[in-house]
């Protein structure tokens, strides 16, 4: 498959360094503290927060400050095969990085004894499900009120027929050469996600990373846009000064 | 469910202190520099029913894997490439914090992590594992057994998988008659590269390689480098905190660097296995 083209343009028409379109909304559930819901490219996933609340079963509760459960899990509607409901090996491995990555984020101490839970289901997949879980659960935790020292977003940028590229979808994702997905706290300047899959030179993963971090800081617009629009219903220019 | 983990070593505030105050000297406990490894021991082939194996100490840790290579179908997406699945256990006997029971998610991380680090640098040259294209593949299943946890299972259990496949030799097979039929004939893997994995540990702004037990519960977060001829093939982050943008390069380069000292320990240890087989 040819993933770019000799003007350097992807099959789904980007330039090397775009992104594909992102569509959020804050608030989407009944039921739960705090949801968001995430169209990215393809991918459609929907994050729901309850909590703090009572720690179930008691043992698992922390003296010193509240526990975090978090659950990735896809649909088995969300993959061309059916993928079977229970969780998976990947699945699993993604529950505990969505979980470290959003951790840095939230002041657990302040609600000791309690369990905060975190759920990113993946309606459809469309490559980079991760980050753009990653990026809804980040929102629905700020609508769910917990305290936050800062938001987290993600992106992911790798490489696909000797290309580097933002925000790879499922195509180049699975035809591609590189994967490397990074979730920051965009504020405090921290990467919380790196992972990698396949080779790049040391120049290539300091110019991919960086990519990254950019593409990140272009879905934080798009991530605080859907918080404040749930919270003031406007959307509030970015006061740089503050 | 991924839930927070409370399973870690007990170290008193007094003590980690000391700890992190020595970390910023550049020191360690056990008198290490930063960027210092525990003595590293790989023996090969230890276990005569697997087709191959290794033993790794790093420090206090132990960790044993075992290659077993069967017939089996390939992936519906990749019909003309055999089969590699890592696995990884840390058996009751290896701290007083492990239980019995299925994998939980930061054994099954360690299983993926490693398996990660082999599969992107191409140590195994798949599609030459094939018995039948599209039918029938070598299926590898590299079992790693933890016996003893003193820390950076990541990066021994990644030098007990890469030593025990590039010593395995196995029977290869055929089919006849729609059944597949081993042969005499023994065969080594096709082993193009060897993968080094090197896991770098931060507490504050402090970052230090190869921590045990008790310096992984101050570390507030790792990162780990998978190198293949001195560039990055799979990388992975760890723990509840983060690292700087410029703290993410400065650990790939002790990565590097580091990979440069321990690629020949695995090379030594696979060169002695596999001159004591010929004998």
């Amino acid at each position: 498959m040819n993933l770019i083209d000799e003007n350097g343009t992807r099959i789904d028409g980007r330039k090397v360094d775009e992104l594909r379109p992102i569509k959020m909304e804050v608030g989407v559930l009944k039921n739960a503290d705090g949801s968001a819901y995430i169209e990215w490219g393809k991918n459609k996933i929907v994050a729901a927060v309850y909590g703090p609340k009572e720690c179930h079963p008691k043992h698992l509760a922390l003296a010193d400050r509240a526990v975090m459960k978090c659950r990735y899990h896809m649909a088995p509607f969300s993959v061309s095969d059916r993928k079977a409901p229970q969780p998976s090996r990947r699945e699993i491995e993604l529950s505990k990085v969505t979980r470290e990555a959003l951790a840095p984020a939230l002041i657990l101490e302040e609600y000791p004894r309690t369990a905060i839970e975190i759920y990113v289901e993946v309606l459809t997949s469309d490559g980079g499900s991760r980050g753009a879980g990653i990026t809804a659960a980040a929102a629905a935790l700020a609508d769910a009120g917990i305290p936050m020292r800062d938001l987290v977003v993600a992106c992911a940028a790798g490489k696909a027929q000797d290309h580097l590229i933002l925000d790879l979808n499922d195509e180049e994702d699975k035809e591609g050469q590189v994967d490397l997905p990074v979730a920051l706290m965009p504020n405090l300047g921290e990467v919380t996600l790196l992972q990698m899959d396949g080779i790049l030179t040391r120049e290539e993963f300091e110019t991919a990373f960086k990519m990254a971090l950019e593409g990140c800081k272009k879905v934080y617009e798009i991530q605080r846009e859907a918080v404040m629009q749930r919270y003031f219903g406007e959307s509030r220019p970015i006061n740089k000064e503050a | 469910m991924s839930v927070s983990s409370r399973k870690s070593l007990f170290v008193e505030n007094l003590r980690k202190n000391a700890m992190v105050e020595m970390l910023s000297k550049g020191q360690r406990t056990d008198g290490r520099g930063l960027t210092d490894f525990r003595k590293l021991t790989i023996k090969a082939g230890t276990m005569i029913k697997a087709e191959g194996s290794a033993q790794v100490d790093l420090g206090n840790t132990r960790v044993i894997a075992g290659v077993k290579i069967a017939a089996g179908a390939p992936f519906p997406d990749t019909p003309d490439e055999g089969v590699l699945i890592v696995g990884a256990e840390v058996l009751p006997i290896a701290s007083a914090y492990a239980e019995p029971g299925p994998p939980d998610e930061d054994t099954i991380e360690l299983a993926r992590v490693v398996d990660r680090g082999v599969r992107e640098s191409h140590m195994v040259d798949l599609k030459q594992m094939v018995i039948e294209p599209g039918k029938k593949v070598y299926t590898v299943f590299v079992d790693v057994t933890v016996i003893n946890v003193d820390g950076n299972l990541l990066d021994a259990t990644s030098y007990a998988v890469v030593t025990a496949l590039a010593t395995t030799k196995f029977k290869k097979m055929t089919i006849k008659e729609d059944q597949v039929v081993q042969l005499e004939e023994t065969s080594a893997l096709p082993v193009t590269t060897i993968p080094v994995s090197v896991t770098v540990a931060r507490v504050g702004n402090i970052l230090f390689l190869d921590p045990t037990s008790e310096e992984e519960s101050i570390r507030e977060a790792r990162l780990t480098f998978a190198t293949t001829e001195g560039k990055p093939c799979a990388a992975q982050k760890g723990g509840t905190s983060g690292f700087t943008p410029e703290e993410v390069l400065k650990a790939l380069d002790l990565a590097v660097e580091k990979a440069k000292t321990i690629e020949p320990i695995l090379r030594e240890a696979i060169d002695s296995a596999k001159k004591g087989s010929a004998n």
